[in-house]
């Protein structure tokens, strides 16, 4: 299976297809609706983002809490399309890949190929084994908002499959 | 007249916390395992298995099957002739803030809908009913709210026929589509009033899983309830969505319909689909 690591470099991802099926390592940021939300005010109001979006990978996923002993609890991907709205913005600005669940808008496949992002899904509901392919967690921003904060994570051949490729290729058709 | 202290209640509440979100609920395990063997698609079976996988992974480790442990849905069914000292919704509410807070669960809760704001642990929804005897039953379900958002209610009319009713629940599946986590579970409410028909969806995902005639035979289509479940599990699992969405034969391992009597100028009909990881635990004290 193809090895992918990030941050994520055009020249690799531009080979892959709808549907192939690679092994992610290297750090992605866990960030959901809440995050998104003061992501994009940021970026309206021409304000500093909390980490560099460039090239960057975020997965939307709210891990629980970490249980004692262990790096994270499960942290399995939540429902993409909640994020359609903001994901131009994040695109535009530099973002590459997103990892989640579910179908994207066209205006998200859109933009995916304008900007040459990838999105990717994995296993969803399985987030205790999710966890085993998380090295390490930090919080980096917006604390306040518990579940929902940006964590900086590092994974290690973590599971996914291409869902939107660079030219707009979707496996759900 | 037997009695019961609310610190009890607590207690076996804290408990079902902790069943519900480690230890899948047998039934769906064995469902889904069948769904394993039933399976051709390749990539289905791929993702069958993780999910599989998973679900032992939890367990073994004590960690949630799922990230989303949900919102936590509480219903109790009180004996008539049981008496409670103490505040019984409060002693919910506690045990469930334990639980929650003790095994690591995920402080989804927040406490305006609108506000949003920081988020926390509870409160839980309850349900309450009073039944005979002097038990008092409770039963956990943490519903993921990936699935929970693709709720549907119509209200049909009176003279609707079998197949808009079927259209609707089966529309329904397709709309949530690969997002909230397929092979589904769908619980239908037949019946009843608008709020009486949502409640009974949901209700009808804790009625255990029964394979009949296995999860791609269509059975004994006729008016009764159980040849109406076979049908519908039938023709969704024909839709071809399957598991993570990406195709397969198994897009629903239930269809669980409950009715109640309704009125003469309507037609409640409520679906709430539950992800693979259905998870619910109960207690009689």
């Amino acid at each position: 299976m193809k090895k992918i690591f990030t941050p994520l470099d055009l020249n690799k991802i531009k080979t892959l297809k709808a549907g192939q099926e690679i092994l992610l390592s290297g750090i992605i940021y866990a960030a959901r609706d809440q995050a998104h939300k003061r992501m994009v005010q940021a970026i309206k109001l021409r304000k500093a983002l909390p980490f560099e979006l460039r090239d960057a990978v975020i997965y939307y996923c709210g891990p629980t809490q970490t249980p004692k002993g262990k790096i994270i609890g499960s942290c399995g991907p939540t429902t993409s399309s909640r994020m359609d709205v903001f994901t131009n913005f994040l695109l535009a600005k530099g973002l590459k890949g997103m990892i989640g669940k579910g179908c994207r808008s066209g205006e998200v496949k859109k933009a995916i190929k304008k900007y040459k992002g990838i999105y990717f899904i994995t296993y969803a509901g399985c987030g205790a084994l999710l966890s085993k392919y998380v090295r390490s967690v930090k919080t980096v921003a917006y604390g306040d908002l518990g579940p929902e904060a940006i964590l900086k994570l590092e994974v290690e051949n973590f599971p996914l499959i291409v869902a939107i490729d660079v030219n707009g290729g979707c496996i759900y058709g | 007249m037997r009695e019961i202290k609310a610190s009890q209640i607590t207690k076996a509440v804290t408990e079902l916390v902790r069943r519900a979100n480690f230890i899948l609920r047998s039934d769906v395990l064995s469902a889904l395992r069948s769904a394993y063997r039933f399976e051709k698609n390749k990539r289905a079976k791929t993702i069958l298995k993780a999910i599989l996988d998973n679900a032992a992974y939890a367990r073994e480790k004590n960690l949630a099957i799922c990230q989303d442990t949900g919102m936590p849905v509480v219903f109790v069914q009180i004996g008539q002739y049981l008496k409670i000292s103490g505040n019984l919704k409060a002693a919910i509410n506690s045990g469930i803030a334990n639980g929650y807070k003790n095994y690591s669960l995920r402080n989804s809760i927040v406490s305006d809908p609108l506000l949003r704001g920081k988020s926390g642990f509870s409160p839980c929804i309850m349900h309450m009913d009073i039944i005979p005897g002097d038990k008092i039953k409770l039963t956990l379900l943490p519903k993921g709210f990936g699935c929970e958002n693709k709720s549907q209610l119509k209200m049909f009319k009176p003279t609707a026929g079998r197949e808009e009713i079927k259209k609707f629940i089966i529309d329904a599946v397709k709309s949530a589509g690969p997002d909230a986590c397929p092979p589904y579970v769908v619980g239908v409410g037949i019946g009843g009033s608008a709020d009486y028909a949502s409640i009974m969806a949901k209700k009808a995902l804790l009625r255990k899983i029964k394979l009949q005639g296995g999860l791609l035979r269509g059975l004994s289509p006729k008016g009764t309830v159980p040849g109406f479940e076979r049908e519908l599990l039938f023709e969704i699992n024909n839709l071809n969505i399957g598991p993570m969405g990406l195709g397969g034969k198994i897009t629903a391992l239930a269809v669980n319909i409950q009715t109640y009597p309704t009125h003469i100028s309507g037609l409640p009909v409520a679906v709430n689909i539950s992800c693979h990881a259905l998870r619910s635990a109960e207690v009689v004290l």
